[in-house]
């Protein structure tokens, strides 16, 4: 006789269920700084795929596992608890090598390696929540609840910890959460029900001591040779001196004492001089900056004065600057040779502003204490929204490592480089002040082209008619500077201009006037590529000029905040031919990765959906032909098929929870971006967003009890009314949503965005549970195989909703949702009512 | 019957002496077999791009030198099988041998002249330098790795590549009392180049910087010091790609 789940349970199930979710996000830091970021989002994505694979275990094992279902959930919780740091050693240990992938064929081979490892714990995991429902079929809304919950104030507690430990550290805490839930459920659960769990209580305080008292230096991680930071540790008489972890990134500082480091990117060919000592600062053992020694004397940094985005300086007398993405403080010291009075310098991680205002203040020469300098936290698009002030320069330089120019991070979204932030920056200009922009050359070029489409395009909405009268670009062999101007540009700046190319060996790549003489003649290309795109999109065949690229170089928008998407589906056959000659490079791999990895998800779900489906219909409780179910209903007979075979009923409810499992996380995506425009920093609108869908989700599970003692099938019209209701007016009336919210300070924003979400959440935490508790009463022998339908519905919808945003935009997103929860509400499953 | 046995056997062992002594002649025999096929690869795909790299064809001498050095003797042996696929193979300590094609065309384009001085900061497995030494008569070579240089110089020797002057050290200060060349290959990551290497490149002299990752190189630039020391930097992709087609 199954009884209703205690707190305990609950409260374990919560613990579960928020170590699986930490562990997902600790994956992800964790294999971002093993490996690279696009990598770490495809393995881990797949990695969740063990949700569905523990629905088909549990379809197939039931009720044995149900019979015994103490040993069972507490076998799981500590399997989960093991499994999670082990697996995640052992994976580390394969000699996977993402740049070697279209090479080696092994590396697939080593690739699915990590897949599977990975798998396991999120097996575990999902094998404790789905057999409490099966287990509970009555009281699925207060499982699910607990689920929810204890899944959003997983992401919580993830991010906090990761501000107070290194990631590594982290997998011991997952080992005792699990150790915690087993106690949990061993010590108080059972109380009553003539369980014997005594044992399991005296191992699991056994083992969690243990595990708090042993020591944990060994784990360590197998960071990728090939990663700039492990290669930098291979000079003789350099090491790590400081190592300092956030959810922003895993931040080393470097001392190079044999050889100097020279971080000077973008220096003129003429240049004679080098820069002074400097310290590397990496993000992930990657992006390498510097921390440059500084003594006050401006001449000593005068290498910087030799790199293109130096040009603004040079073209007139700056008062007031802002510096977008200050990080180590280079463009500070760039500023500082010209006698700036007064520099705004935005950083968005508070740990590289620690490090150079606190910790290495002396060897940076306290350029962050300077008088003339105002130091912002903030996130930079961010901090422009809420500034009422105007600036002589806007500058952003390099604001991002070289890897994300190379096609790595296509899939990550840039509110930086959008029409929309493009005009934010024009519009904090003074008159005659300038935005520059500075970023790394690619040749065959996207970045640029792209950048100047999105400038020009800001520029026409911003109704100026001849947009080439305020832009001028340069470029040299490795960096390229554009610089629009809040006015028309001068004769005497157009001569500034040449003059500082001249001396530098930089090319102009356009002003208003330039000749083609002029734009190839020191760092020659085969064509003048920026030349050409300059003018083309500044004339009248921008359109075309878009359109035949050979890379998508649309302008993007906050709406599609893509703007490292350079890939184009015509280029690719031309591109597979050139693979042997060296023409790897010019792959957009990110994209393809993405494709690659929905592939896989179709597949694999599929295999687990489908094939159970056809092969073991009896066992997963479509027909029960074998009369073995032990869990009927009342009134229903053994042997008489649940759902009517061949009725398409089951399949109904696949559609169902297909749907429910695509349109959740679309929707939770969706916002998660929008409200990163209201919230800013990305870190916090997450953590923020995520957690109060969770939460108010569970919320929303628990009460939908209530409403699944309605016999109408019409009661799941009223949560997807609400969800399409707020889902349409949140999208249609974002802009006014978010101008009024910017208006309201800091913790207005937070607290009015955590309202706005609240009641979304809250409906869309009803449609899983309410569906399922109607599935209890008449088919409870499918629940877990619906698990796994969610599961898998899940990992494909994550990776689906990149590729829609990428293709449409997050509007269409929500609105695809919305059509989702709508197909579901007509599929709603008085379903298996047929027989 | 007992004879016969006795002959079959000493033939069987005689034959396996002999396979033993031969096998070093085959297996080198395969080598140099793959060794042309690779050329003839690289040959078309010169082909295909010579609308980029300014020719029909590389300089024979260059294809001679690929067809010449063993690259087998320049990888771990564990990468000996792939040794002339044209692609590039780890070679440890996170670095790579880079791939024939791109070798070809970085030798092509410095356009090594028999007496010419050249260097190489960045010798790796040194098997870029073997190809420069089939090349011309002084070539220099520095790497930081103190293990890959001492791999490096140890895989010079064993290949009779003896006239090649390897140091282990900071490549960025070039190599002084050698200078000046008349090219510079710049195999190790930079963040600029170096100042000083531009000093010793000879008037006339070209220095040639692949740009890129470990296994993925994006393109090559040529820096050209012309006679009135007047330095120019190309660009160049090493394949047929124009990013952009049709009218506008």
């Amino acid at each position: 006789m199954t009884t209703k789940p205690g707190l305990p349970l609950l409260f374990a199930i919560a613990v579960i269920s928020a170590s699986a979710l930490a562990y997902e996000i600790l994956l992800m830091r964790l294999f971002s700084i093993i490996q690279w970021h696009h990598f770490a989002y495809m393995i881990i994505s797949l990695a969740l795929l063990g949700y569905g694979v523990s629905g088909v275990f549990l379809a197939l094992n039931r009720d044995r596992l149900s019979h015994g279902f103490p040993w069972a959930i507490m076998t799981n919780m500590l399997l989960f608890s093991f499994s999670a740091p082990t697996c995640f050693l052992l994976a580390q240990q394969i000699p996977f090598n993402p740049a070697e992938i279209l090479w080696t064929p092994v590396q697939f081979l080593y690739l699915c390696n990590i897949y599977l490892i990975l798998t396991l714990p999120f097996f575990f995991a999902a094998n404790v929540i789905g057999l409490s429902f099966y287990h509970y079929k009555e009281q699925v809304s207060a499982i699910y609840a607990a689920d929810l919950s204890g899944a959003g104030l997983g992401s919580v507690g993830v991010i906090l910890l990761l501000f107070l430990m290194f990631p590594e550290q982290i997998l011991t805490v997952l080992v005792l959460s699990g150790i915690l839930a087993t106690l949990i459920v061993s010590a108080f659960a059972f109380r009553g029900q003539h369980v014997d769990t005594s044992h399991w209580t005296i191992a699991c305080i056994v083992i969690g001591v243990t595990v708090i008292f042993a020591p944990t230096g060994w784990i360590t991680l197998a960071i990728s040779p090939y990663k700039s930071e492990s290669q930098l540790l291979l000079i003789p008489g350099t090491k790590v001196i400081d190592r300092l972890s956030s959810p922003l990134g895993l931040i080393s500082v470097v001392k190079t004492a044999l050889t100097p480091l020279r971080h000077a990117p973008g220096l003129s060919i003429n240049a004679t001089t080098e820069p002074p000592e400097q310290l590397a600062v990496f993000t992930d053992a990657d992006n390498m900056t510097a921390i440059t020694r500084y003594n006050g004397k401006p001449e000593t940094v005068s290498y910087l004065e030799q790199t293109t985005s130096a040009l603004p300086y040079h073209l007139k007398q700056h008062a007031d600057i802002l510096i977008l993405g200050a990080g180590t403080g280079s463009d500070i010291l760039g500023a500082n040779s010209h006698a700036i009075k007064h520099i705004d310098a935005v950083e968005l991680n508070p740990q590289i502003i620690d490090l150079v205002k606190e910790k290495y203040a002396d060897f940076a020469g306290r350029i962050y204490s300077s008088a003339n300098v105002n130091l912002h936290v903030d996130e930079a698009r961010g901090f422009v929204a809420t500034s009422n002030k105007t600036y002589d320069l806007i500058n952003i330089s390099l604001l991002d490592a070289f890897g994300a120019s190379a096609g790595l991070y296509s899939l990550a979204e840039n509110y930086l480089y959008t029409e929309q932030a493009i005009q934010d920056y024009l519009q904090h200009l003074g008159l005659g002040g300038y935005l520059s922009i500075t970023r790394w050359i690619k040749i065959p070029p996207r970045d640029e082209p792209k950048l100047l489409a999105t400038v020009v395009n800001a520029l026409k909405r911003a109704n100026i008619e001849q947009p080439g009268q305020r832009i001028m670009m340069i470029r040299s062999w490795q960096t390229s500077t554009l610089i629009v101007k809040n006015g028309v540009i001068s004769l005497d700046e157009i001569n500034r201009l040449k003059q500082f190319c001249s001396e530098r060996s930089f090319d102009p790549v356009y002003y208003p006037g330039i000749t083609d003489a002029e734009v190839n003649r020191f760092n020659i290309q085969s064509q003048p590529y920026l030349y050409e795109a300059a003018t083309a999109l500044l004339g009248n065949q921008g359109k075309a000029f878009i359109e035949n690229y050979k890379f998508n170089i649309k302008p993007a928008t906050d709406d599609k905040p893509y703007f490292f998407h350079f890939f184009k589906w015509q280029t690719l056959p031309e591109i597979f031919t050139l693979l042997d000659s060296g023409g790897i490079f010019l792959l957009e791999s990110g994209y393809l990765l993405l494709i690659a990895a929905l592939l896989q998800a179709i597949i694999a779900s599929l295999l687990l959906i489908a094939l159970p489906l056809r092969l073991w219909k009896s066992n997963l409780g479509i027909t029960n032909l074998s009369g073995t179910d032990l869990h009927l209903p009342e009134g229903r007979q053994a042997g008489k098929p649940d759902v009517k075979p061949e009725s398409g009923s089951h399949l109904r409810i696949l559609v169902y929870f297909f749907c429910l499992g695509l349109a959740f996380l679309f929707i939770e995506i969706a916002f998660i971006q929008k409200f990163i425009l209201i919230l800013h920093h990305p870190l916090y609108a997450i953590t923020v967003v995520l957690s109060t869908f969770l939460l108010t989700a569970g919320a929303g599970s628990y009460f939908s009890e209530k409403l699944s003692r309605s016999p109408l099938k019409p009661v799941i019209m009223l949560p997807v009314a609400v969800i399409s209701l707020l889902g349409i007016s949140y999208s249609l009336g974002f802009e006014s949503i978010a101008g009024f919210l910017l208006k309201t300070g800091y913790l207005g924003r937070y607290l009015f965005s955590i309202l706005l979400i609240a009641p979304l959440g809250f409906c869309m935490g009803m449609p899983f549970p309410m569906a399922l508790a109607k599935i209890s009463q008449t088919t409870p022998a499918l629940i877990p195989w619906i698990w796994g339908i969610n599961g898998c519905a899940s990992v494909i919808s994550a990776i689906l909703a990149t590729l829609i945003a990428m293709q449409f935009g997050f509007t269409v997103l929500i609105f695809l949702a919305i059509a989702l929860y709508c197909v579901a509400a007509w599929c709603f499953p008085d379903l298996a009512i047929e027989s | 019957m007992k004879k016969i046995k006795h002959i079959v056997f000493w033939l069987i062992v005689i034959g396996l002496i002999l396979l033993l002594f031969s096998s070093h002649v085959i297996a080198e025999d395969v080598f140099q077999h793959q060794r042309l096929e690779l050329v003839n690869i690289i040959k078309v795909n010169v082909v295909s791009t010579r609308a980029f790299l300014d020719r029909g064809a590389l300089d024979e001498r260059v294809l001679d030198a690929i067809g010449k050095v063993p690259r087998h003797e320049f990888v771990p042996d564990d990468q000996r099988p792939y040794a002339y696929e044209n692609k590039p193979l780890p070679i440890g300590y996170g670095q790579t041998i880079s791939q024939p094609y791109i070798v070809a065309i970085m030798t092509d384009l410095l356009k090594p002249k028999k007496t010419d001085r050249v260097l190489e900061i960045g010798t790796g497995s040194g098997y870029q330098a073997a190809i420069l030494a089939e090349l011309v008569d002084s070539v220099y070579t520095i790497e930081i790795i103190e293990e890959l240089a001492a791999t490096a110089a140890g895989n010079l020797k064993r290949t009779g590549y003896n006239s090649v002057h390897t140091q282990t050290g900071d490549g960025y200060y070039g190599w002084e009392t050698a200078a000046p060349f008349d090219g510079i290959i710049v195999t190790a990551v930079a963040s600029h180049i170096p100042p000083p290497l531009i000093k010793q490149l000879k008037p006339g002299g070209r220095m040639m910087i692949p740009v890129g990752g470990q296994f993925i190189m994006q393109y090559l630039t040529l820096v050209i010091k012309d006679f009135d020391n007047k330095v120019t930097t190309r660009q160049i992709i090493p394949v047929r790609f124009v990013p952009l087609t049709g009218k506008h």
